[in-house]
């Protein structure tokens, strides 16, 4: 195989892994309270194909780990154990998620997946053994197995030893195969069963004898495959394996004759279920127990529900997706220097104006399409979270239900992967700072359980997220206190308004947790959320109610790459402002401007005293409009805040693409990219956040 | 000047690339660049300026499309400014991932200078503009100072 297959394969192979763990983690956590039969087979088939992919990339330990979990959920899937500890196997399975989670990430780096499996591999089979050895195989003993962890870890040692034991247990088996309807070349497969079947099996007999001659294919076609063999695996094992063979039909595997070997086999080695298990053909799989009316209900509506949305999806690559916006880009641009080109001036071009109005109208729509292709719903973003409140609650002893509300709202591809760890973060921190101990709750009269909100909602031109929990709220004295020893404050205490004094919290080193966590209390975290925001233009807000809670919300731009905005005119230079930040124009009449004794001038419109900001002397521009009168007043929100900024001129509102400033540029402040005129002119973009902060 | 781009392109496979030198002068003074860098060279095309750069950063050109950053050269090596007239050119060159633009008082030829051509500066005479010069090459009798591009382009 050629490097570039293995690229391009290990990139499949990636996504597709990273896919199947996230749905791994949903479903696991949907049902940690109790597995229904759907559940389990999902489980089984997702770790099948991780097993599956895995070992034909050769990340051996990756699918290793996989089969023991698959093992464990064949083993449920079938004898569908009762009494069964839902939180252990959730933990067991979650943490094998981690583990082909943590080696992907490996690999995705380009360093190899070293990881060990084995022990995890081997806690999972103890496990398996464990529930195993508890399962009664008649119904005698459930009172015992009913109070779960003390009796869960009790026959512990007793199942240990089992491995062993049941090594020296043969039994025999024959299986019938039957191959696919013209699948060709049967005796060739035949030969390879037999062939990988020798790792496990002994005494291998088949029939027909002499697969390698192709005269024995109409046999095999008629009678199916026969195979005899001793094997130390349980039926089970032997099952699952059989039933991996490529374009299998059908499998019918018996064992025969009585267990040869150890007659005393410690208790733990379930051979009782092997032998009432009835031949099983494996395309059906026989669901023991009719699960009950509410949960086949609810099962088929997921079934159709995503029986609906798979089957018109294609994956694409997203640095398809990316060039396919820069060609998008090129040909907005492109169309406005046609359209607005110098040289059409003055002519009078009727059917030339109604084509262009007509070519506006095809760009336009054809940019709306390729944006919605690149918009992504928040919910796998969300759905993370449950995982995060789960741990943590476990970690914390805290009780808390995370309630999703409009995970179905859509972001850019590009914007998700900036706001996923800002969510994170915020999520870690409410539960960890916000949230009190159940106790704590009862004593103030509030449901133990607390309760914490995701909510994604659009807004105009940005998408809302809101994360509300109903803990303590933020003490805002303590943050005060606390940016006051850390030299944050610039004016004296009784100046600040609640609000200014939550959004400390967003600076970096600022933790009023006194006590380090593994979650939160180190001071980084809510510095990210606002760094991580800037770099797709988003904002937070905090609001908070001491004793009911505490509410973050983010505000999102919709997409970063296309923006409406308004151009100015600064000392000739034109500059791009986007369209929402801004909330009107006009132009300032003397008697409402004012300057204060250490000369920052204000203006009052509509009876607010607003900060004037002069772009000029913001950037260090000569030759611009000083008089402010002269100039335009361009009224600019960013979150909370208003300031007025003076330009020279107004040009007009138009699309902006933007595009990155080149690397050799430094960052500047107030600077958010530049983008290119119909005319092939270049104009800045202007980051209105840079005027709020400095 | 498409001549150039040509000539680099025919010349690309040839080992003897790494000899060849652009040449351009800067009050008087002929200098030279390796043409590996080159990407091509333009004619003076508007600038734009960008607030709060070093000032031999002269601002953002579009070229074809691509915004790229533009430094004066004569502002680099703190000589005076000079009105850009129909000479005045901007060489395109490429260095690690930075594209950017130099402006230039007049490009002159592609020299081609051997190894054992080409001298350390003497150490003493080391000015301001003589630390972007990382040695001298002699074409006939002629004098052309080697530009260090990676010298050149350091915002300290």
């Amino acid at each position: 195989m050629s490097d570039f297959d293995r690229e391009s394969m290990l990139e499949m192979f990636i996504f597709e892994m990273s896919q199947l763990v996230d749905q791994l983690e949903s479903t696991i956590i949907q049902s940690e309270s109790e597995y229904n039969i759907d559940q389990i087979n999902e489980i089984f088939r997702i770790m099948h194909t991780i097993k599956g992919s895995s070992a034909m990339m050769m990340f051996d330990n990756i699918a290793g780990v996989a089969h023991s979990i698959e093992d464990l959920f064949y083993y449920l899937r079938e004898e569908n154990p009762k009494d069964l500890d839902f939180k252990r196997l959730s933990d067991h399975v979650l943490s094998g998620a981690d583990f082909v989670k943590a080696e992907l990430a490996k690999i995705q780096e380009g360093s190899k997946a070293d990881g060990d499996g084995t022990d995890l591999a081997k806690a999972i089979d103890k496990f398996l053994q464990q529930i195993k050895g508890i399962t009664p195989a008649e119904p005698e003993a459930p009172k015992q197995t009913a109070s779960a962890p003390a009796s869960v870890a009790e026959p512990a040692p007793a199942a240990d030893p089992t491995p062993s034991t049941a090594g020296d247990n043969m039994h025999k088996y024959r299986a019938k195969i039957h191959f696919q309807d013209g699948c060709e070349m049967e005796n060739i497969r035949s030969y390879t069963l037999v062939h990988n079947l020798q790792e496990m099996a002994q005494d291998i007999t088949h029939e027909p004898q002499d697969v390698i001659d192709e005269e024995t294919i109409p046999l095999i076609r008629q009678n199916g495959f026969v195979v005899d063999f001793s094997s130390t695996h349980d039926f089970n094992f032997i099952h699952s394996h059989l039933s991996q063979t490529v374009y299998l039909r059908e499998v019918i595997l018996e064992e025969i004759g009585a267990p040869v070997g150890a007659a005393s086999v410690a208790p733990a080695a379930a051979p009782a279920p092997v032998a009432e298990a009835p031949p099983v053909v494996a395309d059906e799989p026989v669901i023991p127990v009719p699960p009950t009316p509410d949960i086949v209900a609810a099962a088929a509506a997921e079934a159709t529900q995503k029986k609906g949305t798979a089957s018109h999806m294609i994956s694409v690559n997203v640095s398809k997706l990316d060039a396919l916006l820069n060609l998008m880009g090129e040909l907005v641009i492109s169309e406005a220097m046609v359209t607005q080109n110098s040289e059409l001036e003055g002519l009078q071009l009727e059917s030339f104006h109604k084509e262009t109005r007509q070519l506006r109208k095809i760009v336009t729509n054809l940019q709306e399409t390729v944006m919605s292709m690149r918009m992504v719903p928040l919910s796998a973003t969300f759905f993370k979270m449950h995982r995060i409140v789960r741990d943590m609650c476990r970690q914390l002893d805290k009780d808390v239900q995370l309630d999703i509300v409009g995970e179905e709202t859509e972001v850019d591809k590009n914007i998700i992967e900036h706001i996923a760890d800002p969510i994170m973060h915020i999520i870690r921190n409410s539960i960890d700072h916000g949230v009190e101990m159940p106790e704590d709750r009862k004593k103030s009269k509030k449901p133990s359980k607390a309760r914490v909100l995701l909510e994604a909602k659009n807004s105009g031109g940005d998408v809302l997220v809101i994360i509300k929990d109903d803990g303590r709220g933020i003490n805002t004295a303590k943050v005060l206190a606390k940016a006051k020893t850390n030299g944050l404050t610039t004016k004296s205490d009784n100046e600040y308004t609640d609000k200014e004094i939550m959004q400390f919290i967003f600076l970096p080193g600022f933790s009023t947790n006194d006590q380090v966590t593994a979650y939160s209390g180190r001071g980084v975290g809510m510095d990210v959320v606002m760094s991580n925001l800037e770099v797709v233009g988003g904002t937070a807000l905090v609001d908070s109610t001491p004793g009911e809670g505490t509410t973050f919300t983010l505000k999102i731009p919709l997409t970063l790459t296309i923006q409406e905005g308004m151009s100015v005119l600064v000392a000739g230079a034109q500059y791009t402002i986007p369209i929402a930040n801004i909330i009107k124009s006009f132009k300032a009449k003397p008697e409402n401007l004012f300057t204060d004794p250490s000369g920052n001038e204000m203006i009052t419109e509509r009876g607010e005293i607003l900060n004037i900001v002069r772009l000029h002397e913001f950037f260090n521009i000569d030759g611009a409009v000083t008089d402010v009168c002269e100039g335009t007043l361009i009224m600019l929100e960013n979150g909370e805040h208003v300031v007025c900024l003076l330009v020279d001129d107004l040009i007009g509102q138009q699309q902006a693409v933007v595009k990155p400033m080149p690397k050799y540029f430094k960052k500047v402040h107030g600077l958010s990219g530049c983008t290119l005129l119909g005319n092939g002119d270049i104009s800045l973009i202007i980051d209105v956040a840079g005027f709020f902060d400095k | 000047m498409a001549t150039v781009q040509n000539m680099i392109d025919d010349e690309r496979h040839d080992d003897t690339i790494k000899d060849q030198y652009l040449t351009f002068a800067i009050e008087g003074e002929d200098y030279g660049v390796e043409i590996a860098y080159v990407k091509e060279i333009i004619k003076m095309t508007p600038i734009t300026k960008v607030p709060e750069m070093p000032n031999f950063i002269e601002g953002l050109i579009n070229l074809r499309g691509d915004l790229i950053g533009v430094i004066d050269v004569r502002k680099r090596f703190d000589k005076q400014p000079k009105e850009h007239d129909e000479e005045t050119c901007i060489i395109v060159i490429m260095y690690e991932d930075y594209t950017l633009g130099m402006i230039v008082d007049a490009v002159q030829e592609t020299a081609i200078i051997p190894k054992e051509r080409i001298f350390a500066p003497p150490s003493a005479k080391l000015s301001y503009a003589n630390q972007f010069i990382r040695n001298i090459g002699k074409v006939g009798e002629e004098v052309k100072l080697l530009l260090d591009v990676e010298r050149f382009l350091a915002q300290e």
